[in-house]
Order: structure tokens, then sequence, then C-alpha cells
């Protein structure tokens, strides 16, 4: 008896008429895989950086996340302790090992700052993005020990820390960064792409925020563009 | 939940769909909804039509290297640490995932949205096996209480009003207070959320779908606006991806190409809220993720339509544009299709899945407007395909005998352009004589499966031939 496997690669190849040993079609695919050839790319997000960060805020805005942008990674923990207290949220955070993060004094706020990923009991968590795309508002989380992706889910509200410098036109531009840090062909366990908070308007189509991910999403933009 | 077909009875389910109140409420909250929001959305972005042409490219470059796309992307998964099951059948899907479930010795399973699942039929098969499915979209949930499959891929509740919800809610949630108020939507959700986050971090087993898989990198990936497949994915110790083998794509490029057109089309969002990439399971320094990342990766006849005229099927990303545009699908909701795929889209794949004996009714569910056609992201040819179907089913002699008799009688006239003119413009002056007063027809001798539920727009006089010729003549 043949392997399902193997069945169904016969299968794909009989009705394709094909063998799969022809030259110019593997070589179809190695280019393709080899060269990732970028395909159309919308016009909108290749704008200067400082039209380019204002384009992000206002896509993000539009998926109902919140945005406030700062001057310097300093600003970030009081940008936190004021998001919270202005919504009436517990003065918690939890964060992972992201030494961006980790090393911001905390100690000048009055928040409780917790380490590690979250088992559900965490009211907010905060997380640093390893980039955004202005063309439609999108954060771009990378899992691991520095942002712990339960971080991205289970706390009610999620404040993410961008920096203006990592906020690209578009998905591909994300893309080329990450194979420069991870290795081409190679990918974190887990890539999150978020763009605004939880819904859902799977009753009468009515859309509700807080499906069941966060109910609020912060974005703090961190510096110049450049 | 069952995956028995109920579509040999199509012509019966419609009729039913028609008569119930409730879901006539329900379909008139989606009429209008999804298709001005998909309008928006393909008109605030310039490039819209032209990436439509890029994703149709994408996917019909794939599946003409599909089998080279599958090594590559098994390789990767392998290199990544997960494993790709392939199966030839929804036995054999089922099969896999019970055997990866019962290594595991779990009890629970939180699932994530997935038409695959509901092509297995693999809730029954978990439950045979004593292993509790439970359904984390809340579409999903509520449908899981009603022992319903959904009827529309993207909003499987969407035949549903919330007093229906509350009710099963009611019935089901015995644990929580009788007296609470669950009249809006925001307090269901609520409670949806509350009930079923115990069961995301209880869980043994998360099983998601996947939109879309990359042969470059080995990942797969989902696209969801609550969260919910990500917390199935994230908490349990095994990850289980159910695929179907047209779900590759060659790159990150690719895939970001169809991501903007997918999100458009079906919600006429600009991007889902998550989407969501993965790659194999928990590495060494992670703190969270699962232990095991499998992929169980479903032919069911998928092999056998590439090369044939339904080939062009296999491009579709599952946005759910061609039923949102669908006249009949808003007549007669998802459910009088009697499979997991209603629609057009439906219409086309089930016969090619489970056989046109059992959908052939399908294929006749279809006005021929073409408006599914002209909003589908990879412009795949739905009508032309129905008509595939209908002529095949002609061909092996399928049809009812009063519609043979019809359609010869139309080919005959057909086949004479001066007869059918003639008896055309009989016909329509004629028509347009009884309808005059009012323009529409409120019954019809012999039409009365149609005017029960819509009037017949009355003619206006002439045929269009003979208005197109008056008027080529005029200019
Ligand atoms: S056939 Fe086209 S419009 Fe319909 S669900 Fe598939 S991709 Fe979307």
């Amino acid at each position: 008896m043949t392997s399902a496997r193997d069945d169904i690669l016969a299968n794909i190849r009989r009705s394709l008429g094909v063998t799969g040993a022809e030259a110019p079609r593997r070589s179809n695919v190695a280019t393709r895989l080899e060269n990732a050839p970028r395909g159309l790319i919308p016009a909108r997000g290749q704008i200067d950086p400082t039209a380019r960060v204002a384009l992000f805020r206002e896509q993000a805005e539009r998926a109902q996340a919140s945005v406030m942008e700062v001057a310097r990674r300093a600003d970030v923990p009081g940008e936190v302790a004021r998001f919270l207290r202005d919504r009436n949220l517990p003065a918690t955070i939890r964060i992972g090992a992201d030494s961006r993060l980790a090393g911001m004094q905390w100690g000048e706020t009055a928040l409780e700052v917790s380490a590690g990923r979250s088992n559900g009991g965490d009211p907010n968590a905060v997380s640093h993005a390893f980039g955004g795309v202005a063309e439609s508002g999108t954060l771009a989380m990378l899992s691991g020990p520095d942002n712990p992706t339960t971080l991205n889910f289970l706390p009610d509200n999620h404040i993410v820390v961008v920096a203006a410098s990592d906020i690209a036109g578009d998905y591909e531009t994300v893309w080329t960064r990450l194979r420069e840090q991870v290795g081409k062909g190679t990918m974190p366990r887990t890539v999150n792409l978020i763009t605004g908070p939880s819904r859902s308007a799977d009753i009468e189509q009515t859309l509700l925020l807080g499906a069941h991910g966060p109910r609020t999403l912060h974005i703090i933009i961190v510096g110049e563009s450049v | 939940m069952s995956v028995h077909a109920t579509s040999p009875q199509f012509k019966e389910n419609a009729h039913e769909a028609l008569h119930d109140a409730a879901l006539q409420k329900a379909l008139n909250n989606m009429r209008t909804g999804f298709i001005e929001r998909r309008a928006l959305a393909a008109a605030e972005l310039p490039e819209f039509e032209a990436l439509r042409d890029s994703a149709r490219d994408i996917k019909k470059h794939t599946l003409q290297h599909l089998d080279l796309y599958l090594e590559a992307y098994e390789k990767k998964v392998t290199e990544s640490g997960g494993h790709v099951h392939f199966c030839r059948t929804p036995a054999e899907a089922n099969a896999a995932v019970l055997a990866i479930c019962k290594a595991r010795g779990a009890r629970t399973v939180t699932k994530g949205k997935s038409m695959i699942s509901e092509e297995m039929g693999l809730n029954d098969a978990l439950s045979r096996a004593a292993i509790n499915p439970v359904e984390t979209d809340l579409g999903e949930y509520i449908i899981q209480l009603r022992g319903e499959i959904p009827s529309h891929i993207i909003a499987p509740a969407v035949h549903l009003n919330k007093e229906q919800v509350e009710a099963d809610f009611r019935r089901v949630h015995t644990h929580l207070p009788k007296d609470r108020v669950l009249t809006e939507p925001t307090q269901l959700l609520t409670e949806a959320r509350g009930v079923l986050r115990e069961r995301f971090l209880a869980a043994d087993v998360g099983i998601t779908g996947a939109n879309f898989l990359i042969a470059e990198t080995g990942t797969s990936i989902i696209v969801t606006n609550e969260g919910n497949g990500d917390l199935t994915q994230t908490l349990p110790k095994v990850h289980i991806v159910l695929a179907s083998l047209e779900k590759l794509v060659p790159t990150l490029e690719d895939v970001s190409q169809l991501l903007r057109v997918l999100a458009r089309s079906a919600t006429g969002q600009d991007m889902s809220v998550y989407t969501t990439l993965s790659t194999g399971p928990r590495r060494p320094d992670d703190v969270d993720g699962p232990e095991e990342y499998h992929v169980v990766l479903l032919d069911n006849g998928r092999s056998a339509m590439l090369g044939g005229e339904f080939e062009d099927m296999l491009r579709c990303i599952r946005c759910g544009a061609c039923m949102n545009h669908c006249p009949v699908y808003h007549a007669v909701g998802g459910h009088a299709y009697g499979w997991v795929y209603p629609g057009p889209m439906g219409a086309v794949l089930t016969p090619s899945l489970i056989g046109v004996d059992k959908a052939g009714h399908l294929p006749n569910a279809s006005t021929f407007c073409g408006r599914c056609e002209s909003v589908c992201p990879v412009r795949i040819p739905l009508p032309k395909m129905m008509r595939h179907w209908r002529e095949r089913e002609f061909a092996r002699h399928l049809t009812p005998a009063a519609f043979r008799s019809g359609l010869r009688l139309w080919a005959f006239f057909a086949k004479c352009p001066a007869l059918y003119r003639f008896a055309t413009r009989i016909g329509m002056a004629a028509l347009a004589l009884f309808g005059k007063r009012s323009g529409r027809f409120k019954s019809l001798p012999l039409a009365g499966g149609w005017t029960d539920f819509r009037d017949m727009p009355a003619p206006q006089g002439p045929t269009f031939q003979a208005r197109w010729t008056k008027e080529k003549r005029a200019r």
C-alpha cells in the first residue's frame, strides 16, 4: 500500500499531466522561493517617514486602537501609567524580558510590574513590537521570551510600544527586515500581525469590541521617525 | 453535529427557508451590510482591482506547481520541528487527529474556526472517542450549542437572532444566575467570553484551521477578528492545524498580496484584527506556545480537480463575498445548501467534493446575475462553473424530466435564432400586456416557486434583442 502522501502527490501530478521531474517547473518553484518577488505594493504607504507615522496612527485609530506618540523611550512608563489611570484600570502591568522594556524606569511610576508569560490573571500587559505597517495600522509582534505571545491575547488591555523608525509602509518591508534578523526561510514560532483590539460581529452583525482577546489596544509610538 | 449532506433536498430546504420567519429576519441583517462595507474598502484602495489580478495569478501559479510547493512546504515544517500528516479522505484526517489527541491523553479540545473540520465531521469523530470538542469562535460556539452546521463560511451564526442565542445560553449555561439580563449582544458576548476563557485555559489540544500555508517557511496562517484562534493554539500543549491542499502559497510576499484582498472582500476591513503566522512548536527559550505542532493536510478530492474544468475553484480563499452578494443566498440562507459550503462557492465546490449525484441541485441555485464573479477576489468564474455542472448533470441524465424538456425546448429555439426571436417577442409582448398595471407580477402560471416569494418584474414590451437592433440602428 502506498502512503497517503505519495498517493496525493501522484494524483496531483496525474491531474496536472506532469512527473514532478520537469526542470522548468522545478526551477520556477526554486526561483520563486529564493527570490520571493514583491507583488503590487499600494502607493498609500510609500511616503516619507513622518507621513508614514501619521498614516500608521490614522489607520490604527480607524481600527479602534488608541495611539499616543512620545518623544523618548524614557517617556513610556509615564504614558503607560497615564493611560491606565485615565481609564480607571488597575495600576499593574505584565511585561516580557525585552530589554527595551525591562530597562525602563518603572520605579518612577506607581505601577506594579511583573514579568513573564500570562496565565490569564493579568489585567494589563505591555509588549514591544518588532515593527508596524502604515498602510493598515498593523503591529508586527514576534514570539519569544522578550514578548511572550500570551501577553498579546490574555490581558484585557494590551499596550504596545513601537519605535517610529520601525514603522514601514507595507508588510513586505517588515518581511525583509525579519529575514535579515532571523535568516531567510526561517521564522519565529509566531508572528502576530495585530490591527486594533479584538472584536466580533457574530451576533446579528453588531460589531462589539473585546471578544476573546484584549478589549483595548493602546499603541505608544516612540521617537522621531528617522 | 454531522456532515450528513441534505444537499439532495435543496428544493425542499429552500422552500422551508423561505417560510422561516426567524431566518428571514436574520438574513435581513446581512443583505446590505457586507455589500456596503466591501464596496467602501475596495473603493478606498486604488490598487484593489489590480491586487485581485495579482491574487488570482499567485493562486494559479501555485496550483500549477502544487506538487513541488507541497514538497517544499513539508520540508520546512519538518525542519522547524513540526509534522505534516497527508490525508486522502476525511476519515484519514479524523484518524490522524484522534491519534495525536490520544497520544496526549487529551480529554478536551478547543477549536478555532475551520471549514475543513466541518468537512471532516471532526466534532462527531472526537465526541465518539470521548474527547470533548469546544468551538471557540463566537458564531461557531453558538451553532455548536444548537447542533447545527455553519450557515456562512465567515459568519457561521448569521442565520440567528439574538433572542435565539439568549435562549441557547440560558439552556446551556445553567451555572449562571437565572435572573441575569441577556438581551443585548454585548451581554451575550461577555457571557461567552467568560465561559470560553475557562475552556481555553483547560484544553489539552488546540485545533485551528488555516487560511494559508507558506512553502518558503513552512508557516500556517490564521486570520481572525476575535483572537479565539490564537488562544486556541497558544495555550494547550499541542496545536493541530487543519488545512486542505490548496491553501498553499509560495512566499511571505505572495501571502501579503492575498491578505490585501481577503479582509476587504470578507468584512470590508483593511486587515482583520489578528493575522497569525505559526511555524513549528515552542522554541527552546520560549515561555509559552505549544510543545507539538501538527498539520493535518486534507485532499478529499481536490487533487482530482486540478487540470480540469473545476481547477479554478481551488483558488478560493474563503472570503464569503460570493454569498454576501448572492440573491439566492440572501433569500434562502446557508443551510438550504445542505452541506458545509453554501452560496455560489458551495454550489461549485460541493458537487466536486461529495458528488454531483448528491449535490446536483446546487448549481441550479443561481440566477446567473454574475455578482459573485464580479466580487470574487481571486476572480473565480463561478457562474461559468455552475453552468459546467448543469451541463454535466444534463449529460448524465440526472435532471428531472420536466426540466430536461424545458431546456430542450429552449435549445430548439436557441438553435434557430429567427424562430427564437419570434417566439420571445410574442411571449414578452403577452407578459407586458398582463403585467402592465403594476409593472410586476404577483403570480404567474407555472412559476409559483418564483412568484410566491418575490414579484416577477413585468417586461417592458420589446425583447432585449429587438431593442438592441433598434437602438443600434438609431445610432
Ligand atoms: S469563491 Fe471567491 S468570493 Fe467566494 S468565498 Fe471563494 S474567494 Fe471568496
